[in-house]
């Protein structure tokens, strides 16, 4: 409350005549602001703030029967992103607002629009939401865009991207990039993809048509045929590896081997996950988790304390889901968690771990225990 | 009403305990095919909920700016009331109960929101959430049992203040939102503690509360009457939204009044509780300390659907636009249980709830003892009570319960009558 309070009094500090006449308005309409009742005119305009941003999506398009790209308008404070980037979206599915990472599909447009492309996973709330559900219309949220998985300027002289199934989405983004130029660039490209059959290849007729007409050379292996795709093959069908740059987005699997592989070889890899590779924690004993607030709820030991809270109604922050982002960064001030991702316990002792307690990413951590959160 | 546990029918004494929890199971039930079908149609219907809210304010306080024109002034006021009132009842309320937090909306969340009101949303949720919700109807536990200044039960006992209840009843309701922050902050009882000796929580409370009570002046009295200054109409906007903050107080007093205060409403003994309420007692507690008002769906939604009271005592943070869905299998519980599912019409739990502040202002049994022949004397006896020290109210009020037990026994039938009326 207090916080919230804070938010709303602490208006972007304006000066002038058009800051004079914002506080006027702002104090016409108090508890509200000026801005909470444009956004029920014209939720797309600008100074909503750069973390307030919504979109609207003026397309679906079908890419395969399990795939479709969403094309967004977004508001006119997103920052723009570099192609290889993703972004946090926030879908109402069923009424209840979920965020996920997306990568962005498009390079800039022209036309200020950006695009993600979905997979429908069996049991996936919102990629179903948006591949089957979603229509021209509606509105989304959009956080900035984020992420490090991005091409150098200069571009390398070689450069090798692997992708397996929907690993493409970024890749294809930096791809539409580098071709919508007026000149091609020089870049010696090899793109290895594997997908599940021909049929199920997103962009599989444009990554055919940029191999047709020279752009670069396409490695396409379908795992309904030649199986998973390893190092071997890898080494095999590209002799000159170790003279390329690196990128690879795909499965947890893929790019595990892959990392290995390349640090054996002691050679540069640029990858981009999206989802964190996770310890089995299955049947580990949770905990009651308190909050500041006064909730309280009952968490076990598999569930990121992220989950567990917002499925209890707890407003938190959060950002990337998968422990990168330190969006969802909360202090604990007593009690025990576990990282999901390592199996590592950390613990707060009050009077021992210092007064603020300590901090921890509720996105990968579960309660190993009775915790408290300040929050 | 007298506590359940001094009636001479105790209206639950025919459940046993597995009645009790087995009402509780049948209620648990009922709330939970809500939250399983809670979703997209609901999150859209508050939303609508919110917009037109916002556009009918906006809209009303842009035709005031012409309210120098009396119809103008008129379409205003009306619009600028009932927004007020859907943003305080159907909306503000409901918001800060918790109702919409499964939305995980930011913008509509009980720990963001902040209403239209004199009182802060910290403060409300607090004093209604925490402290009415828990003890609902338990008399000295309850402060919304008379919120402290009026006695609203024969086992609150009268002191001669009580005398003036109608009146002090009355002009908390024309500026209700202010006695809600003075109720919020337990004005009465932190302003009897010498000024240094107060906690740190009540002046910064006091200090919010303040703070927001001049936004809300700043914004109806100043800032929107000195934008209709152009046309003139600086003055009728400020009347008009005085006349729109009154016109909310009364409504959202009256149907507050309704809630809990008709006769018949039961209330409860805090030595009769158990120090662990299991859920079925606490769900029957709230089922008989509620009254329900019945009415059109556009007086559902403008009493923030307290009309349906019952089910949202039982089922605080459920959605309101689910309550009237809920009433009929909430109602069949009670059927079945032989309990009284309390609901009239609004003019009648409003006569009803005033009638019981009236015949309250006055000692028990005073009323009922009370005929044109023996006004004089009585009139003497009320006197003696209200000039009287604590030791002369006593012995009166004993006498005047004798008396009324002996009418009582004298005409035991007509009276049965009447209870049953």
């Amino acid at each position: 409350m207090s916080a919230t309070a804070a938010a709303r009094t602490a208006a972007p500090a304006r000066v002038g005549t058009r800051g004079l006449l914002r506080r006027v308005a702002d104090a016409a309409v108090s508890p509200l602001t000026v801005d909470d009742l444009l956004d029920h005119f014209h939720p797309l305009r600008g100074g909503t703030g750069a973390d307030q941003v919504k979109g609207r999506i003026v397309e679906v398009r079908p890419e395969t029967a399990e795939a479709a790209t969403i094309v967004i308008k977004p508001g006119r404070d997103w920052s723009g992103h570099i192609p290889g980037q993703y972004v946090r979206v926030g879908v109402d599915v069923d009424g209840i607002r979920l965020w996920r990472c997306y990568s962005l599909t498009h390079g800039p447009r022209p036309d200020g629009r950006i695009s993600i492309t979905v997979k429908a996973i069996p049991d996936g709330t919102v990629s179903q939401h948006l591949v089957r559900r979603a229509r021209a219309g509606q509105m989304l949220h959009l956080a900035q865009a984020e992420g490090e998985f991005v091409l150098p300027d200069p571009l390398p002289a070689k450069m090798l991207l692997v992708t397996a199934g929907s690993g493409i989405t970024p890749v294809i983004g930096m791809l539409r990039n580098l071709f919508s130029k007026a000149t091609l660039p020089a870049t010696d490209i090899v793109l290895v993809h594997s997908a599940m059959a021909r049929d199920e290849v997103i962009f599989g007729a444009e990554m055919r048509r940029y191999a047709a007409t020279g752009r670069l050379r396409l490695i396409e292996r379908h795992t309904d045929t030649d199986g998973l795709l390893t190092t071997a093959d890898l080494a095999a069908e590209v002799p000159d590896l170790a003279e390329r740059i690196a990128y690879a987005c795909g499965p947890v699997g893929l790019l595990d081997a892959l990392e290995e592989h390349y640090a054996e070889q002691r050679l540069t890899l640029h990858t981009e996950r999206f989802r964190p590779a996770m310890v089995d924690t299955d049947g580990a004993a949770g905990g009651t988790v308190t909050f500041a607030g006064g909730t309280s709820l009952t968490a076990d030991g598999s569930t990121p304390i992220l989950d567990a809270a917002e499925n209890a109604g707890v407003l938190m922050p959060s950002g990337c889901r998968m422990g990168i982002c330190m969006g969802c960064v909360l202090p604990m001030t007593s009690g025990a968690v576990r990282d999901l991702r390592t199996g590592e316990v950390t613990v707060a002792v009050p009077g021992e771990t210092g007064a603020g307690g300590v901090s921890i990413q509720t996105c990968v951590n579960a309660a190993a225990g009775d915790c408290q959160i300040n929050h | 009403m007298t506590a359940i546990t001094k009636k001479p029918e105790n209206p639950i004494a025919h459940l046993t305990e597995a009645d009790i929890e087995a009402i509780g199971a049948e209620l648990d039930a009922i709330r939970q095919e809500v939250i399983d079908s809670r979703g997209e149609s609901d999150a859209a219907y508050i939303r609508k909920v919110v917009d037109v809210q916002r556009k009918l304010e906006l809209g009303s306080r842009a035709v005031l700016l012409f309210s120098v024109l009396p119809p103008a002034w008129v379409v205003g006021t009306v619009g600028l009331s009932v927004a007020k009132i859907l943003e305080n009842m159907e909306i503000g309320h409901n918001v800060m109960h918790g109702q919409w937090d499964w939305m995980r909306d930011p913008k509509i969340h009980s720990t963001t929101w902040e209403w239209d009101n004199a009182s802060t949303a910290e403060g409300w949720k607090h004093s209604h959430n925490e402290v009415h919700h828990t003890y609902t109807n338990i008399v000295g536990k309850d402060n919304d049992l008379g919120y402290g200044i009026m006695r609203v039960d024969e086992d609150q006992r009268w002191h001669p203040m009580h005398l003036g209840q109608p009146v002090w009843n009355f002009i908390n309701a024309c500026f209700f939102e202010y006695g809600i922050a003075a109720y919020d902050l337990e004005l009465g009882k932190n302003l009897r503690i010498p000024k240094e000796k107060r906690s740190e929580s009540f002046k910064r409370s006091a200090r919010n509360t303040l703070r927001k009570i001049r936004k809300q002046a700043t914004k109806d009295y100043v800032v929107n009457p000195a934008l209709a200054i152009p046309t003139g109409s600086a003055i009728p906007a400020l009347t008009a939204n005085f006349v729109a903050n009154l016109v909310r107080n009364l409504w959202s007093h009256s149907v507050i009044m309704c809630g809990h205060f008709p006769e018949g409403v039961e209330t409860f003994e805090l030595k009769a509780i158990p120090d662990k309420e299991t859920r079925g007692q606490w769900y029957v507690r709230q089922m008989l300390g509620s009254a329900n008002i019945s009415g059109s769906k556009a007086m559902h939604i403008m009493t923030g659907n307290l009309s349906h009271q019952i089910e949202h005592h039982l089922f605080p943070d459920l959605p309101s636009n689910r309550y009237g869905e809920v009433a009929p299998k909430v109602k069949a519980v009670f059927d079945k249980y032989g309990l009284n599912y309390h609901s009239a019409s609004l003019p009648a739990q409003v006569g009803s709830a005033w009638h019981r502040v009236v015949r309250l202002s006055l000692p028990n049994g005073w009323l009922a003892t009370t005929n044109a022949k023996n006004l004089p004397s009585q009139l003497k006896l009320l006197y003696g009570m209200a000039t009287g020290d604590r030791r002369t109210r006593r012995v009166a009020q004993l006498h005047l319960e004798r008396q009324a037990r002996k009418q009582a026994a004298a005409d035991s039938g007509t009276t049965k009558a009447t209870v049953a009326a």
